[in-house]
Parts: C-alpha cells; structure tokens; sequence
C-alpha cells in the first residue's frame, strides 16, 4: 500500500508566480462556491453576479458607496495592523472607534467650537477618545501583563453600553420623535463630501496619509523596527535594550486613535449624530482587513476597498434580489474563507510525498 | 551483521553545496560510535537522515539487515532511533514530567503519577539526575540536555544520536554525561556521538568515523588510533595552529567594569550570585570559569541589566549602572555576546540586515536624529561583518533563519565585536564551531583587547579560556572561589576549584 502524507512549511520567501497561481486559483474556487449557493437558493447565478458588481464596483455610484465604507475599515485596518506587527492583539477597534465617535459627537453637539476649527477639534477629540479607551488595556498589559485579547474585547461592550446609555438618555436629542439618536451636529461641524457621493474626503485623506505614514515607520524608522523586533522575539527585545511596554503603550494609543478617528469621520462625515448602530461592526471587520493586507499597511489600502466592496455587494444582493440577509453573512463569510485560502497558499507550501 | 548500514547516502542543497558524498557506515549493536568531523563536513546533515529529519537523494538505510525509508523523524522513532539536538526540543513552559508525557502512550487517569514514576526509575538506573517537576526554562542547558536523554531512554530507544552533546557542557557535566552514556552503553544500547573535539572521541567512543568535506574519510577502532592521526585525517593537510598572543601590555589602564558584593537571584528565586568582587580593565581578557549552574547565567544577565541585582553595585566606565536599563548599558560601550543565540541573539525571520541593526539601532552612523533608518549604512555594515567573519549568507535581505547554526554565531559575534566595544560579556563565543572559525573569533577577542576593550569571557571550555586569558576567575556555587594570572595558570587546580575541591 502506498502511504501519500502531506506537509505544510512556511515559505521563505512568495514568488510572483506563486502569488498569481494562488490568487486564481483561490477565485476560482471562491466562484465554484458561490454560484453553487445562488444555484441552490434557485437564483440565476449571473443575474446575481452582474447586481453585485454593478452595486459595488459597475457603476459610479457603487463605486462611491465602496470608498465611503472602506474609510473607517482603513483607519482601523492600518492601526490594528501596526499593533498586529507588534503581536499586540487589540481586538477592541470597535469600541475605539465608538469612543472615538462619542467624544467627537459630544463636542460637535455641547461645546461652543469655533465654526473654522470645529473639525481639527472634532478629529483630536475623535483621536484622543479612542486612545485613551485602548491605553486602559495598554497600561494593564505593559504594567500587569493583563491579556489584552479578554481586555480589548470586553471593553468593546463597555464602549457601546455608553454609547447606548448617552443615545437613550442624557445626549437623546428633543426633535427625535423617541429614537435612540442625539440631535443632529451644527452644520460647521460636518465634513465636506465629495459632490454627489457620501465620500467625506478630509477622513479618506487622514487614511491614506496614516497608510503611508505608518507604512514608513515600519520600515525605516528605529520605532518600527523595535515594533517589528518586539513582534518577532520578545527575549531578543530584552537582548537588545528595547523597552516592551513603552511599545506596547505606543502601538495601542496608534491602533486605538486611528480607530477613534474613524468613529469621528463617521458622526462628523456620515451620520452627523450620535446614533445607536453608528458602527455596523466596522472595528471587528478591520481585523481581517489587516490581516488580508499582510499587517502591510500599504496593503491595507487595498484590503480595506475589497473587503467594502463586498459589504456593499452584499447590501445590494438584499435589496435588488431579496435574498435575507441571513444569506448576505453566508455570502461575505464565504468570500472571506476563500480570500484566507489565498493567503495561506501563497504563505505556505504544501509538499505531498509518497 | 550491522544494526544500522548507510549506503551512499548522498545528499545536496542547491545551489552548490554537497553535504554528504556517497556516504558509507555501519554502527553495530551496544557500541558508542563517535562521528568526528568539523564544521560543516556534513555530520549533522548525514544524523538528520538517519533521524528522518532530512531525505536523501540517494543512497539507502538498512535497520537489522531490513531497508527502511523515513520520511519523518516519527518513522525512525518506530525503529527506536532517538536524536538529542544541539538545539532542544522542549517546552519552556511546562515541567519537564510534562514535556516526557508528551507523545507517551499514558493512562488518561492522573497521567503525570505514571510518568513521574517512570522518569524516577529509569533516571536512578542511569544516574541522571532530574526533577520532575521543574519547568524546562529554569533548566540550564546541562539540564535540560539529560531532559532529553531522559526522554529517549523512557521510549525505549535502541540507537541513541547525540548531536555535539559536549559544547554546552562544563568539564565536570561531560564526565557526567560520559558516565551516563556508557551505562546506557552497557545496557545494550547503541550511541552515535557526533563531535568535533577529538579528546572526547578517545574518552567515550569504542570506534570512530571521520567525516571531510561529506566524504568518509576512515572508520576505525578507537582504540587502534590516536590523536595526531585523527586530527590529521578530519582536518586535512591545513595545519593546526596555535594562537599567537601577541597582546599588549593592559596594566595601569582604567577599569572598565567593576562588581561590587553582587548579589543575584535564579529564577527559582534563590540567590545564585553571592557576594562577587572583581574589575576587569581596559585591555584585559578576564575568563571566568566553572560548571553550569553555577551562577554564572546569572552573574551575566546582572551586569548586562536583564537581572536585577538585590545586593552590590555594577559600575561601567565608573558610572554606576546598577539599575541602569539594557539600553543605558548599551550605549555606554557595552558588547554581548549572549548564551542563547537563536532565542536572543537573533530574530530568525527578520533579514540579515535587521539581525545587525539589533543592537545598533540607537548608533547615531545608522540613523538620522535616531528617528529614520539609514539602511545603506547598516547594509554596508552588514556586508563587513559577513566578510570579516566569513558568515556564509548568499543574499543578506533574506531572513537570518536561512544561516546555519554556526553562521548564525559568527553573525552575533561578529556584530557585536564589530561595535568597536569598550567592555565585552562574552559566554561561550566559539561553541559549536570548528577549529579554524573559532580560533579566529578567539583572535578577534584578543585585537578588540589590544583595541582596549575590557573582555570578560564565559566559558566551559578550560583550554579555550588558558589560550587567550589575562586572568581567570574560577566560580563555584555563586562565588568566585579562586583567582589566577597568566602566569599561574594550572588546569590542575582551576579544575578542582571548578569541582568544588580545595580553595578557600
């Protein structure tokens, strides 16, 4: 009998080769399953297709939408991919960026801004709100070595429990006929959009910029190579005199800030209100965005416009074809594993001997 | 007829490098086999199949006469074929109990009674002294290596491969460890003992293969040969030489690092360091001596600031750094070159490149405003130390896992003497390297000395520490309990004192 065993190994290093024959074969498969799924629920799997497409990336206002969500997808996915670098694992983008939003809403709606500097202020606001809710866990990993996996990930409820308690309480705004929303913020306070779209520019700029800034620091600054050490070995940290928790702290209020950030441009560029829901779960999704961007945030870019894009897609599908949305997580959750099947066949080879 | 015959075993990695060579060997039942050979002359690559751990291109493996083919160690392990690592495969963070139970067939009632029963008989048969309930990272290297001795023998191992087994030990453990070998010997069990010092081979092997250049060179009874003839065969027509010591004279200059009453604690919380008085000075080579577990571990870890001190004072340059941070020592001229190299003194997957900026990335030269990296300079850097120290690495952007073990080393220590130093911890800087690379980092301590960097060298090896030593402090149970000069080296008495014998 012949005994065939598989192994799996890392690669040293991903050929171009590689990369292209994973991509295809990783999407193949990815449609191989879908039209599978549309075939079972009897919907035609091309009509479905052309609508998602058209929906996300056909049309000039699908492609729109598709920036607009992967603002706060990109501020979070760089920002976590730094702390990722640093195998700091902050899973608490979410309630970083609801901070983020309910320091900059509480500005915008109860503090007499001057109108020219309202939105630097609201941005800070958005900025020092999401760091100051990462620090917490921050300090009591760095201090206490207190896992910040459980910590980031509690204070998310926490995060949104205020949230909840400020919309239904004490922020509810008069003329909101009883929804969980605050007033709306002044107009001077609202960030400028793209005419015709809801792009709010000035927070797709801050992404971009924080894309390139950080990418910059990973490689070439001393603070990104004691991030890249740290992640890689922490005794040969210790051997080489770089001081962990002063990273970890750095790396979360990074992570945290931009997080909040993302929470600001959403109240200040999207909802222009405190609102339950403000976040459909944007700092969870950032997570596989950084990873699916190889924690490169150059890279994170272009995950965060894929991973929006299918958000939107899935939207759409709900709406157009009236599939519930049940299905919409089936979808994106399937596309999902199929981009993690790319990932893993251009990391790893696989060698089957006989 | 042999218990195990290699035939032509052949193996190559590309590009360019032919580790064995039509490889010929039989290794019979209840024989210690010693496989001597330098680095790189394709001992390790040639163990590593047996083990099943690599597959050759060619070539066969017969077991009792039978033909086998390993793809992975776990077939070998079927023949009862065992190997010891030089790095070891253990789990820090469990007891050693734990770490024997992995993989043993256990009841899944209260297991660890089993095997802690286990390891106590057949540590008391072997004279392997162990606790079971000691977690592996606060082992020593000794410690942990008779962990997986203790392991292999709990599995009923048949041919036991031991991969320089010597390098991380001090005089005293190795006659342990020989000790040991031989009753396992005795037992009816058969040794492979890879190595590349020649006095061992006569000490504990029964027959012997030379290994050159992946070729057999001869197998021979060991009692049937001697020194100068294996010498002669595994090294080839270059000649052993001695080191010159042409050092220059070092008395009267300033003291670089100063030890006051140190006082240290283990990480079982005992004080391990007690008490330690010295100076070392500019220019000076200052050895210290003794078995592992002595507190030297400790001692080191104190003056580079990993440990704290409870007790005493560290100065360097005359500061007093006693609660100093890493990076304050560093930066004050500070060298180390650390015992655990693939755990610290490297980060694997970062690239050559960055495994040299690892402790030098506070250097004004590689940085701009100690903000932005300069990386051509640090390439530069890079390509020095690698032609210096004649590292092997074939393009230095590829990760630092990609070296050899001895490459590896030649990396750290060349970074590191390449810093131009003012005070250099060394321990063990040539273990685990052939004759020809350790003599020359043994003569690049000595020029960073007559550079007037203060050294102070760790090491097991006695005849390592006489050869290039001003000074040699001998420490026994956390104190140094005895001193000499040059003049005064006796072996005899640095080995009693490293015992516990004598002294004061």
């Amino acid at each position: 009998m012949v005994k065939i065993r598989i192994y799996v190994r890392r690669r040293v290093r991903t050929s171009l080769k590689v990369k292209i024959v994973s991509a295809s074969l990783s999407t193949l498969a990815a449609v191989v399953a879908i039209v599978l799924m549309f075939h079972v629920l009897g919907v035609d799997p091309l009509y479905a297709f052309n609508r998602i497409y058209m929906a996300s990336l056909g049309s000039y206002y699908g492609i729109s939408e598709t920036i607009t969500k992967s603002i706060p997808l990109l501020l979070c996915g760089v920002g976590l991919a730094v702390a990722y670098k640093a195998k700091v694992w902050n899973i608490g983008a979410e309630g970083q960026l609801l901070m983020g939003a309910i320091v900059s809403g509480g500005l915008a709606l109860f503090t007499p801004l001057p109108p020219q500097l309202a939105i630097p202020i609201i941005f800070l606001g958005g900025f020092i709100g999401g760091a100051l809710w990462a620090l917490i866990p921050a300090v009591l990993k760095a201090k206490f070595q207190v896992n910040e996996v459980i910590t980031t990930l509690m204070m998310n409820y926490i995060a949104e429990r205020i949230l909840l308690y400020l919309v239904y309480g004490p922020w509810r705004g008069k003329e909101v006929w009883g929804f969980p929303f605050t007033s709306r913020i002044p107009s001077y306070a609202r960030l400028p959009v793209v005419p015709g779209t809801r792009i709010h520019y000035p927070t797709l700029i801050i992404g971009l910029v924080s894309a390139v800034l950080l990418f910059f620091m990973l490689s070439r600054t001393t603070i990104g190579f004691k991030v890249r050490v740290i992640g890689e070995s922490i005794r040969a940290s210790n051997y080489a005199g770089i001081e962990y928790s002063k990273i970890v702290i750095l790396v979360m209020i990074i992570s945290g800030g931009l997080a909040g950030l993302a929470g600001a441009g959403e109240v200040a560029g999207i909802q222009h209100m405190l609102r339950k829901g403000i976040s459909p779960g944007y700092g969870f999704t950032a997570i596989i965005v950084a990873w699916l961007g190889n924690l490169n945030p150059l890279l994170v870019i272009a995950s965060s416009l894929l991973i929006a894009s299918i958000l939107v897609g899935g939207d759409a599908i709900q709406i157009s074809i009236g599939l519930s949305s049940a299905f919409i997580n089936l979808f994106n959750g399937t596309i999902l594993i199929f981009l993690l099947l790319n990932y893993f066949l251009s990391e790893y080879e696989i060698i089957v001997r006989r | 007829m042999p218990l195990v015959k290699l035939k032509n075993i052949t193996k190559f990695f590309p590009p360019n490098i032919l580790a064995n060579d039509h490889i010929n060997l039989e290794v019979n039942v209840g024989e210690i086999h010693a496989i001597l050979g330098e680095n790189g002359a394709g001992k390790s690559t040639l163990m590593k199949i047996l083990y099943g751990m690599l597959q050759p291109d060619e070539g066969e493996i017969y077991i009792d006469g039978r033909k086998v083919t390993f793809r992975s160690p776990r077939d070998a392990m079927k023949y009862g074929i065992r190997m010891v690592h030089q790095h070891f495969m253990l789990i820090e963070n469990h007891t050693v109990a734990e770490n024997i139970a992995l993989g043993m067939r256990t009841s899944i009632v209260n297991p660890l009674k089993e095997v802690k029963r286990r390891i106590r008989e057949v540590s008391d048969s072997y004279g392997l002294k162990v606790d079971p309930d000691d977690y592996i990272w606060q082992l020593s290297a000794g410690e942990k290596q008779r962990v997986e001795i203790l392991r292999a023998l709990i599995d009923d191992v048949r041919i036991l491969i031991l991969d320089e087994p010597t390098s991380i030990l001090t005089p005293n453990e190795v006659e342990k460890l020989f000790e040991v070998l031989r009753r396992i010997r005795d037992s009816g069990k058969t040794i492979l003992f890879v190595t590349h010092k020649l006095k061992e081979v006569f000490q504990i092997s029964d027959r012997v293969t030379v290994l050159r250049k992946g070729r057999v060179i001869v197998t021979k009874e060991t009692s049937e040969t001697c020194e100068e003839e294996l010498a002669r065969l595994m090294i080839g027509e270059i000649a052993v030489n001695g080191i010159n010591s042409n050092k220059s004279n070092y008395s009267g200059n300033g003291v670089v690092l100063e030890v006051e009453d140190l006082h240290v604690l283990n990480d079982k919380g005992v004080t391990a360091v007690k008490g330690v008085n010295f100076k070392v000075r500019s220019g000076e080579i200052v050895g210290i001596a003794g078995v592992a577990g002595n507190g030297q571990r400790e001692l080191v870890e104190a003056i580079v600031g990993l440990r704290r001190a409870v007790r005493g004072r560290i100065r360097i340059l005359n500061r007093d750094v006693t609660k100093a941070s890493v990076l304050d020592r560093l930066k004050l001229g500070l060298a180390h070159i650390p015992e655990d190299r693939i755990g610290a003194g490297v980060v694997p997957r970062l690239s050559i490149v960055d495994n040299i900026l690892l402790t030098r990335y506070f250097e004004k030269t590689f940085t701009l405003n100690s903000i932005i990296i300069n990386y051509g300079k640090i390439r530069e850097a890079t390509r020095e130390v690698i032609s210096r120290f004649n590292v092997k690495a074939s393009d230095i952007s590829m990760p630092a896992s990609t070296l050899s073990g001895g490459n590896i080393q030649k990396l750290i220590v060349g970074r590191e003497l390449s810093k131009n130093p003012k005070i250099i911890v060394a321990v063990h800087p040539t273990y685990g390297l052939d004759i020809a690379a350790s003599s020359y980092i043994r003569r690049m301590i000595i020029d960073a000395g007559n550079k007037g960097a203060g050294v102070l060298l760790v090491s097991e090896d006695l005849d390592e520490l006489i050869e290039i030593c001003d000074r040699i402090m001998v420490m026994f149970e956390g104190r140094i309990v005895g001193e000499f000069s040059r003049e005064s080296f006796e072996p005899h008495t640095i080995g009693l004192l490293m015992a516990g014998i004598g002294g004061g």
